[in-house]
């Protein structure tokens, strides 16, 4: 029977087929349902590890304990990952270990877009690169495969384009994976400068073979066509080279690193012109023409964004239709939602002018006008360290009205320890935890702080306040606010950022796209009461519209939360429909 | 057309509109069809109220899962704004078909654009545009949400085929609870 799937629904499959017993992930955009998918395997145990580098440990572990494991992450959770990565590489595996990472190109959803090729070449870790589902299914099987013959961790690399589209999926059975059984080893297992040593010569051995070998893996492909233009490619590239221009010569890369030169070689002296199509950085290029073969690829492709169907077809210079041109309209963003608890600490911020060194999540919209009250965002728990330095400098004038704002999956994915760092080196830092109690961006997973697992069956909360206690922040400057009670928080903030010293302030209230419960009827303006002060507008509440005369809430949209009845100086809002 | 063969589609509306749903009733579609098949779907971000834009490619054979200027047979627009940003996606002969509901983005909710006049006029300059309210069609049928399905049925009109071969594929994709409604909002596209 043939299936229908998600690129990452594919690759929770080849897992599931590949016998695989363990998976350990922190979501990100474009990998997450890879796990969620996974989970619903009962043959498999999941779990959402509090960062990516916890969870390639734990995989780290499985593996040492002779299991099939599979870690997933995106691009930038790989530099979290890449501290235990670079040495697994030394000490290899016992059961099969796959680490798939999902990279970014046009930053659909990412804060940067670098090429995690470069960390598989950098870690001598192979990769695999699939371009369609099937393939995700597949490759993934055949990575576990890789990773037990070859004694190492290996990549399966995607793309937004590859792991975010369906195509058809040909399912296969199961195939328990035996626990291979464990025994001590330290110089395998116990990576010391000694022991080390003598695993980085096995690294450089394990590569040469499978480089060697890697030109007779069946998951690279030489279509012949037209020996005029021969393209080497992978992943997505393919399906646009193919797309507009099934003549030509394609070698078709399975595996990215290390790279099939023998096949590579064989295929240039075959063609008249050669080309590498490929995203992002010039990995498979520098290589090629480092192996002394006349190659061209970025000089035609550039290194940003996405390719296409078009772009690939210009560069073969072929023509591409003509296209009507659409009216010049209004940009549609991204926004935080209506009764979004966010947006009443952004209120307040801004009331406040506070400077403020934002984080990784939904929150990072308030970044967008009108609310525009941010200062940075760089990454995962940066808003702490990033504060602090801030204040240092800039001193007591400066740190009083100075916030680091970051959400609960993130205090808790790598700000814990800038905060321990904060209070120790005796910092003043006013942090803000905006806890809507789920890790909202990526699609809504539980995370430590909401005392459910990955299957929503209840486990330990971990408490913010009694971890940020732990952390060194005194007591008395650790509290909890309702980011709906707007007064309360602006006097909490103005106090903590008075206080010399590490303090805490915990918004606490769910997502609303969660909270149903609390949802109430929409509010509406008061025409008489009204005088068009637009201060609810400085909300950015999407249900609140600027009309020719005045404003209107929608509601359709209003959730009825009362942010804006509490900016509005009239008293202007009020409950129940279209007052006059 | 009574042969369902090479089709290319464009979804375009805002996050949370539904137009994954409608992305995958057509890919079902292509499957019972014996087609090969592939769909583009944005998560993350964009899904916050953005703007977004989903593809569903089925033919012989197909390669890039997504859809390319001047290249789509239709697109799908739940929102006037997107229909208008997605207009180049239509080769020469493609249908737009729209609903008319307006959703004001942030720049013009904020004040800082106008939701442009006149969408729809300008669009039939641009293209063949098959313009209606969707959305009271789906209210009508019982449900706002299932605007996405009347616009399928407006699809099915103008693709052709079996008519019940389409309402399978909504079967397949719908929870059988809110099934009723669904084959009531694609029938009122049917039929319009």
């Amino acid at each position: 029977m043939n299936d229908f799937m998600l690129g990452n629904e594919a690759i929770a499959r080849g897992a599931y087929e590949a016998g695989v017993r363990l998976v350990s992930s922190y979501p990100g955009t474009p990998s997450t349902e890879i796990t969620e998918y996974c989970a619903k395997y009962p043959e498999i145990y999941a779990e959402w590890a509090a960062n990516e580098k916890v969870a390639l440990e734990v995989c780290a572990g499985a593996s040492m304990a002779g299991a099939r494991s599979i870690c997933c992450m995106k691009h930038v959770g790989l530099n979290v990952a890449s501290d235990p990565l670079y040495t697994l590489a030394y000490t290899g595996v016992n059961g099969g270990l796959v680490v798939v990472v999902a990279d970014d190109p046009g930053m659909h959803s990412s804060q940067n877009e670098q090429d995690s090729r470069m960390h598989a070449r950098g870690s001598q870790v192979p990769m695999l690169e699939p371009s369609d589902s099937d393939e995700c299914r597949a490759f993934t099987k055949l990575a576990f495969e890789l990773s037990e013959k070859y004694d190492t961790p290996v990549f399966v690399r995607t793309t937004t384009r590859v792991a975010h589209a369906r195509s058809v999926v040909h399912p296969q059975e199961r195939v328990e994976a035996a626990l291979k059984p464990y025994q001590k080893d330290i110089s395998k297992w116990v990576m010391m400068p000694g022991m080390a040593k003598g695993r980085h010569v096995v690294v450089e051995k394990r590569m040469n073979d499978l480089a060697k070998d890697a030109s007779a893996l069946p998951v690279n492909r030489v279509e012949m066509g037209d020996t005029k233009i021969g393209v080497i490619c992978s992943g997505m590239a393919y399906q646009y080279v193919k797309e507009v221009a099934p003549e030509i010569s394609v070698l078709k890369l399975g595996i990215v690193n290390p790279l099939p030169m023998d096949l590579i070689a064989d295929f240039a002296r075959q063609v008249e012109t050669l080309y590498v199509f490929e995203e992002l950085e010039p990995v498979i290029e520098e290589q090629v023409a480092a192996h002394g073969i006349p190659v061209t690829g970025k000089a035609l492709t550039g290194r940003q964004g996405e390719l296409s169907a078009h772009k690939v077809a210009k560069l073969l210079g072929k023509e591409i239709p003509t296209a009507a041109q659409p009216d010049p309209v209004p940009a549609r963003p991204p926004v935080l939602c209506p009764g979004c608890p966010h947006r009443g600490v952004y209120a307040v911020l801004n009331k406040l002018k506070c400077t403020v060194t934002g984080d990784i999540g939904c929150y990072t919209l308030g970044a967008l006008p009108p609310l525009s009250a941010l200062d940075s965002t760089l990454c995962m728990g940066a808003s702490i360290g990033m504060s602090q330095g801030y204040n240092r400098m800039l001193g007591d004038s400066a740190a009083e009205k100075t916030v680091a704002v970051l959400g609960d999956s993130t205090f808790l994915h790598s700000g814990a320890t800038s905060l321990i760092s904060a209070c120790y080196n005796r910092a003043r830092v006013t942090v803000m935890i905006l806890d809507n109690s789920t890790t909202g961006m990526t699609g809504h997973q539980p995370n430590p702080s909401t005392g459910f697992d990955i299957h929503g069956e209840r486990t330990t909360q971990i408490s913010l306040t009694q971890l940020c206690e732990a952390c060194g922040v005194p007591k008395e400057h650790i509290r909890v606010c309702d980011p709906f009670d707007m007064k309360a928080l602006e006097a909490a903030i103005k106090e903590e950022n008075a206080f010399d010293g590490v303090s805490v302030i915990v918004a606490r209230r769910p997502c609303m796209l969660l909270d149903k419960k609390s949802r109430k009827s929409p509010l509406s303006i008061k025409a008489d009461a009204c005088r068009n002060c637009l201060s609810c507008m400085k909300l950015g509440c999407p249900a609140i519209e600027r009309m020719e005369k005045g404003v209107r809430i929608n509601p359709d949209l209003c959730v009825g939360c009362g942010h804006c009845q509490n900016v509005c100086p009239f008293g202007a809002i009020v409950e129940g429909s279209e007052a006059k | 057309m009574s042969e369902i063969r090479n089709l290319n589609i464009v979804i375009v509306g805002v996050g949370g509109q539904g137009t994954l749903l409608a992305s995958r009733i057509l890919s079902t579609l292509a499957l019972k069809l014996g087609l090969d098949v592939k769909a583009s779907e944005i998560h993350g971000m964009a899904q916050r109220g953005g703007s977004v834009v989903t593809f569903v490619r089925m033919g012989e054979r197909v390669y890039a899962p997504m859809v390319e200027e001047g290249g789509a047979d239709y697109v799908l627009a739940f929102e006037q704004l997107e229909a208008m940003r997605a207009v180049g996606y239509l080769k020469k002969g493609g249908v737009m078909i729209a609903n008319t509901q307006k959703m004001s983005p942030m720049p013009v909710v904020t004040g800082a654009a106008k939701y442009p006049e006149n969408v729809l006029e300008s669009l039939t300059q641009k293209c063949a545009l098959d313009a209606f309210d969707a959305l009271t069609l789906a209210h009508e049928a019982g449900d706002g949400r299932a605007v996405n399905v009347v616009l399928i049925g407006a699809l099915a009109r103008r693709v052709g085929g079996d008519a019940e071969i389409w309402r399978d594929a909504v079967r397949a994709c719908v929870p059988p609870k809110f099934l009723e409604i669904n084959l009531r909002a694609f029938d009122a596209g049917y039929n319009r």
